[in-house]
């Protein structure tokens, strides 16, 4: 099979689909591990942030992986949602979904954007200014910064809120996304069951985790 | 014991042909048997229909015991109606109430075109079949007894699973991509887990997948729909199964 045919292929674009989920949702742990740091100690949060920020690999091979990750699952999700979309193209009268399935499986579109929309103003927040202050204004490093740009961000209550929500719809995509992706790369076997269950406490324990750490530092501070 | 009726109406799509532009329309039917099954509650309103001088409904059928895979129907938003594990032609009128309003349209998806009314054309299934769904078999006259082979019991039991799929494309219909990979993973898991069907394995998988894309399916999601409007309860393994043989079979070819 050339690889012109493989790449057209609706499994394949399946399990790239998912390849690329399951990238995102174990940079997603990390991030919310470092996350979780910033609780209990500043001292520790501004250390593994420096790390992120300053270390050439993370910056210059990890971060452009990445954001190509980043922008392909997004990308072949609308590729694919305007396939789905064209394979039906007279709607039923009646048609009832929430018979057979539930409404994050259905609407990963809506939660994928929604999340999107989240990464726009996350990059806003952090990213782009991470890039004005390292490489426009060429600042000095200061490895004490990070705790409290980050207590900075969420003294907003409309940020607050607004990251929350996008939260809740995170916590939708991943309920449907983690086991999905399994699935999508063959993986249906005895042991499913049980990692079914790690993806739903996944989706919701990670989603629920970076709520409290926004209201923790909104409230705190 | 004397069977209950009850008075129903029904909202059915009409089209004349598959050029035609079809809609809606409403039917009253009384008396309607609870014992009845939903085609002959159909046929009862064809009869209406005929002695009021009116077209008669186009729907499938045939042998009306669940084995055929020639009735469909969405009857209130479900492929089959309401019932699990049945056809339409299984499902009773014990499950509506009287007085309710049912809706019945076609199976919609760009792959199964209307040909008339209810029916829809799904030689599509066909297509798919005839491109790898099928043991090439040396008719040479020294063919050996597939039931010399040993097989494991396991193996035995999944394929047969897989082969009780009678193709009448509920899948497609529930799936909210008019994907057809559950009916595709079924036809190709119950050879693939069989000595016989393991020498052409990689072209079959191949082929299928291909000929399932070019008939304009829509793309799996894992909505798990199909599994649950399944008639005969095809798995969401056999979708796994199918996504690692055709891993397995580009990497191969």
């Amino acid at each position: 099979m050339s690889n012109s045919t493989l790449l057209k292929s609706s499994i394949a674009k399946k399990i790239a689909m998912a390849l690329s989920g399951l990238f995102l949702i174990s940079f997603l742990s990390l991030h919310f591990f470092i996350n979780l740091m910033s609780v209990f100690s500043a001292d520790v949060f501004n250390s593994m942030s420096h790390f992120m920020g300053y270390n050439p690999v993370i910056q210059f091979l990890m971060q452009p992986i990445l954001i190509v990750g980043v922008i392909f699952h997004f990308v072949m999700g609308f590729v694919l949602e305007i396939k789905n979309r064209n394979a039906r193209t007279v709607a039923y009268v009646k048609f009832n979904g929430a018979a057979n399935s539930s409404w994050a499986s259905r609407n990963m579109i809506i939660s994928g954007l929604v999340v999107l929309a989240f990464l726009g103003l996350h990059m806003y927040d952090f990213w782009a200014h991470e890039v004005v202050y390292k490489y426009v204004d060429a600042k000095a490093i200061d490895t004490t910064r990070y705790y409290s740009e980050l207590v900075a961000k969420f003294e907003s209550p409309v940020r607050t809120v607004l990251y929350s929500l996008a939260f809740v719809l995170l916590a939708l995509h991943l309920w449907h996304g983690f086991n999905s992706s399994f699935q999508s790369v063959g993986f249906n076997n005895k042991y499913s069951k049980k990692l079914h269950k790690l993806g739903y406490a996944f989706a919701i324990i990670v989603p629920v985790g970076f709520i409290f750490i926004a209201l923790f530092h909104h409230f705190n501070n | 014991m004397a069977s209950k009726t009850i008075n129903i109406t029904l909202k059915i799509w009409r089209q004349k042909n598959a050029n035609a532009k079809g809609s809606m329309e409403t039917y009253k039917l009384d008396n309607v048997s609870t014992d009845s099954s939903f085609l002959e509650m159909l046929d009862q309103l064809n009869e209406q229909l005929i002695n009021e001088r009116q077209e008669p409904i186009a729907f499938d059928h045939d042998c009306r015991e669940g084995i055929c895979g020639m009735c469909s129907l969405y009857i209130n938003g479900e492929a089959h109606g309401p019932d699990r594990a049945v056809t339409t032609c299984q499902l009773h009128m014990r499950k509506f109430k009287d007085g309710e309003t049912i809706y019945i349209e076609p199976w919609r998806a760009k792959a199964f075109p209307v040909i008339k009314d209810l029916v829809v054309d799904r030689s599509a299934f066909d297509r798919i079949q005839q491109a790898g769904g099928f043991v090439s078999v040396n008719t040479s006259g020294r063919t050996m007894d597939a039931n010399a082979i040993p097989i494991a019991k396991v193996d035995a039991d999944k394929a047969f699973e897989a082969a009780t799929c009678i193709g009448c494309g509920a899948c497609v219909a529930t799936c909210k991509n008019s994907s057809a990979m559950l009916f595709v993973s079924a036809k190709v898991s119950q050879m693939a887990l069989l000595p016989q069907g393991k020498v052409e394995a990689t072209q079959r998988v191949l082929n299928m997948v291909k000929q399932m894309d070019e008939e304009g399916f829509g793309n799996c999601t894992n909505t798990g729909a199909c599994e649950v409007e399944c008639p005969k309860e095809i798995s969401l393994e056999n979708i796994a199964r199918m996504n690692r043989e055709y891993m397995k079979a580009s990497l191969k070819s």
